[in-house]
């Protein structure tokens, strides 16, 4: 009975993994096709790649957390622009984006700057490590002070599993 | 009728499942043996109710079935017959029935297959797997039923189709493996909730743990991947993960998940790290109830949209702090009766598991809190915005996992209990090698900047690490070869699992920082007959034609492509326009696999210059997915161990009893 089950527990996740690995067709649906259209490139490489990577941290205020790179929202577009005409007028990546965060607040940087109010997100993760860390430490070098013959500890068996410990030396599972 | 009769098995189940949750729980904490014994049964009938009505649900889909509401928002006379059936789940109330039936069918498992756990543990396991069912079916009964009829007068005669989007095989998929490794941490959450209960964890509580979340974090690997493969060939410029909040919804409890895969290794081998595994399986389960929550609700939009329509939000809301806060009240007040622990060094498997463990929490912290940063700076600001994108998770999360990516190959090369640092190094000198070799390489003849060396590097070093390991294990090159041979035949799943799982994760790193630092790109307005090179390729655009589908009007654009003057391949690149009312065009990108990589060619609007034509060439994505797939491919081995199922199931064999124990 419980062979069985076993084997038709097998089969279904055979099953499952099988589906899961059914290769999609060659083609495949694709929302809009976005991000950067060929107008908007600028001549100079250098200072398209410029905005290319200062694209990457803009976000599109219009959409659910798309950069503007990615987005093809008019707004996305617009705002595409707007940073390539301050990168042409001769702005530093520092100050393109302070332009556009005078003009649309800090909500438009997908990398929020480290200050006072985002002072938990950029400390949380690393506070936690810390924790972490420390409390590993004092965990090891409790176990080893207090417990050094508890290596193999145990808890005592019970009664029930006393009587199925029995059962099973005496070979009648 | 049958949708009726789905609605009433659905109202049965919650009946039952209410039943399969108290009266176990009460007959356990009675030791009323007739009480547990209830447990079982109940999972059974509730699976096949709620079965039923999901396959009521579906019946109503494949017959487009418009009288019923659920249907006609969501479905569409033309769709072709598998989006029919799938359509059941891409929306809210059908895909939180599906959740109820994955759960169903998990606690149907371990009513099936648990015929040696103690009777009181089984009993609690299945009461509270019984409850988490109770609160998800009260809450599809009261506030998202899927069966809401539209007025027999009012009946329309065509539906409002399914998102195009979605109508997508990897995406028909997609939801399935990923509840099913939500759903699949609930068994490990109701064993950690058992043994708070029993005051016991053992090894053996481990041995029974331990295949039940390597299950639930295949599907959910499998489930991760198929998104993310999705999303690659879906968003027409080559990404495939965006540390989207729906995205790190799943991520989350994958990473706890995998935390949990390897402290409950501990609990099982060495009875050490107990209090925090029963924690970690807590917080495991609890992520993926916050990941349906994020997704579920409506609040990722914003705080303000979750008030809007807060009915639903507040339910799963109130679930969400039943099940979290209950567990870790009841884990405050009961988990120092689990004090018994062995002790280990610092340096040694244990010490290994537990860095492991310590940088997995601190990455999924680092998650968590990008992700609900800005909900809770709305909350607490009054209405202020704040965003936390991709480039915060970039470098917070990066930070966090190298280090876990370089202890990687070292972990499973410490002894338990105490290891040598030193002879595990030197064991690790060609994995060294060969990682520093590739990474100068990379930078010397592929002209990598410092940063894409490096990424190359660690993920070298992780993938020949484990081969390492694993040549290592088996004595090749060590032993005459039949020895190697033999050695590897009788290598046990559990650890060809890990190999394939740590050398999958090598793959993927090398995949992501590959096709990252060298993806090229050519976004251009190309008329007939232009050519654009890209990456050694050179592309011909030929011009367009229209096609029809089942259930959609194509724009389609006709490439050539050459390599050395001479042609390799024709390939169409298109847009569909889809019926019914949600009818926002979708493309479909034409993808050509190379060794090198992936010619990738989508196609945007036409203007007066020209067709906006967007190729990309992603070298060695497939990597990732390759990565990914050895991953899952890895716990699946890992399932089939038979030692896993030792514990479980019965012994026929007399001789297993005179091996000596593990």
């Amino acid at each position: 009975m419980r062979g069985t089950g076993r084997a038709v527990l097998a089969s279904l996740l055979l099953l499952l993994a099988a589906l899961a690995l059914t290769p999609a067709t060659p083609f495949s649906p694709v929302s809009p096709v976005w991000a950067v259209e060929p107008d908007e490139i600028l001549k100079d490489p250098e200072l398209e790649a410029r905005a290319r990577k200062l694209s990457k941290n803009l976000r599109c205020l219009v959409c659910q957390n798309e950069n503007i790179d990615e987005s093809n929202a008019p707004l996305a577009r617009d705002l595409r622009i707007l940073l390539r005409e301050r990168l042409k007028a001769g702005d530093t990546d520092e100050q393109a984006l302070q332009y556009l965060v005078d003009r649309y607040g800090e909500y438009v940087l997908l990398k929020p700057r480290f200050a006072a109010h985002t002072l938990f997100l950029w400390l949380g993760p690393f506070l936690v490590l810390l924790a972490g860390l420390v409390g590993a430490a004092i965990y090891m070098r409790r176990r080893l002070r207090t417990a050094p013959e508890a290596a193999s500890a145990e808890a005592p068996l019970s009664e029930e599993e006393r009587q199925r410990l029995r059962e099973l030396l005496d070979g009648k599972s | 009728m049958i949708v009726e009769l789905g609605h009433f098995a659905l109202v049965l189940a919650l009946a039952v499942a209410l039943y399969q949750t108290f009266v176990p729980l009460y007959g356990a904490a009675r030791n009323d043996m007739r009480l547990m014994e209830m447990a079982a049964p109940a999972a059974i009938v509730q699976f096949f109710l709620v079965a039923f009505s999901f396959a009521a649900l579906v019946h109503a889909y494949v017959n487009s079935d418009f009288s019923v509401l659920n249907v006609f928002q969501n479905s569409h006379s033309a769709k072709p017959f598998l989006y029919k059936i799938t359509g059941a789940w891409a929306n809210h109330e059908g895909s939180m029935l599906l959740w109820v039936l994955v759960m169903a069918a998990f606690t149907l498992a371990i009513a099936v297959f648990s015929g040696n756990l103690p009777a009181s543990l089984k009993a609690r396991v299945l009461g509270v797997q019984g409850a988490i069912s109770s609160a998800f079916l009260l809450y599809i009964n009261t506030v998202s039923s899927p069966f809401v009829r539209i007025p027999e007068s009012r009946v329309p005669l065509e539906g409002q189709g399914m998102n195009p989007l979605l109508q997508d095989p990897a995406l028909a998929m997609h939801p399935p493996m990923l509840y099913a490794g939500y759903v699949g941490f609930s068994v490990a959450f109701a064993f950690a909730i058992a043994a708070l209960l029993e005051g016991k964890v053992d090894s053996a509580w481990a041995r029974w743990v331990r295949p039940w979340t390597l299950a639930a974090w295949t599907f959910l690997t499998a489930g991760i991947a198929l998104g993310s493969w999705w999303a690659y060939y879906e968003l027409g410029w080559g990404g495939w993960w965006f540390w989207d909040p729906v995205e790190n919804a799943s991520f989350m409890p994958w990473l706890a998940g995998t935390a949990l895969l390897h402290s409950a290794i501990v609990v099982e081998k060495r009875n050490a790290l107990k209090t925090w595994t029963i924690l970690l399986a807590l917080i495991t389960f609890s992520l993926s109830l916050v990941g349906m929550f994020l997704v579920r609700s409506g609040v990722l939009s914003s705080v303000h949209a979750f008030a809007v329509d807060p009915e639903r939000g507040t339910f799963i809301l109130a679930i969400l702090a039943f099940f979290i806060g209950g567990s870790l009240f009841l884990y405050a007040i009961r988990a120092h009766a689990l004090k018994l622990e062995g002790s280990f060094e610092p340096v040694s498997r244990e010490g290994s598991l537990v860095l492991n463990n310590v940088l997995l929490s601190a990455a999924t912290a680092a998650v968590f809190i990008g992700t609900l940063f800005p909900l809770a700076y709305e909350a607490v600001t009054g209405g202020g915005k704040i965003t936390v994108g991709a480039p915060y998770f970039n470098l917070t999360f990066g930070i966090l996992i190298i280090p876990l990516l370089l202890i990687l190959p070292l972990g499973p090369l410490l002894a338990w209990k105490r290891g040598k640092l030193k002879a595990a190094l030197s064991r690790l000198k060609v994995s060294a090698l060969v990682a520093a070799v590739v990474a100068i390489l990379a930078s010397l003849l592929a002209g990598a900047s410092i940063k894409a060396a490096l990424g190359v590097g660690v993920g070298t070093w992780v993938l020949v690490g484990a081969l390492q390991e694993w040549a290592g294990r088996v004595m090749l090159f060590r032993a005459p070869l039949k020895v190697a041979l033999s050695r590897i035949s009788s290598m046990p799943g559990h650890l060809w699992a890990m190999t394939l799982a740590h050398a999958g994760v090598g793959l993927i790193v090398l995949g992501a920082v590959i096709s990252t630092a060298w993806k090229s790109e050519a976004i251009n307005a190309m008329q007939p007959g232009q050519k654009v090179e890209i990456a050694g390729f050179e592309v011909l655009y030929k011009g367009d034609r229209q096609a029809t589908g089942p259930n959609y009007l194509a724009e389609q654009s006709l490439f050539e492509i050459y390599r050395n003057g001479e042609k390799i391949a024709e390939e169409i690149s298109e847009k569909r326009t889809f019926l019914g009312s949600r009818s926002m065009p979708t493309t479909e990108v034409a993808l050509l696999h190379y060794p090198l990589g992936d010619l990738y060619i989508a196609i945007g609007d036409k203007t007066q210059m020209g067709r906006t034509v967007r190729i990309y060439f992603e070298p060695m994505i497939y990597l990732l997915w390759l990565g990914a797939l050895m991953m899952v491919f890895g716990g699946f081995i890992g399932l089939m161990d038979r030692r896993f199922r030792v514990g479980v199931a019965e012994r026929t064999d007399s001789r297993i009893a005179a091996q000596p124990a593990e």
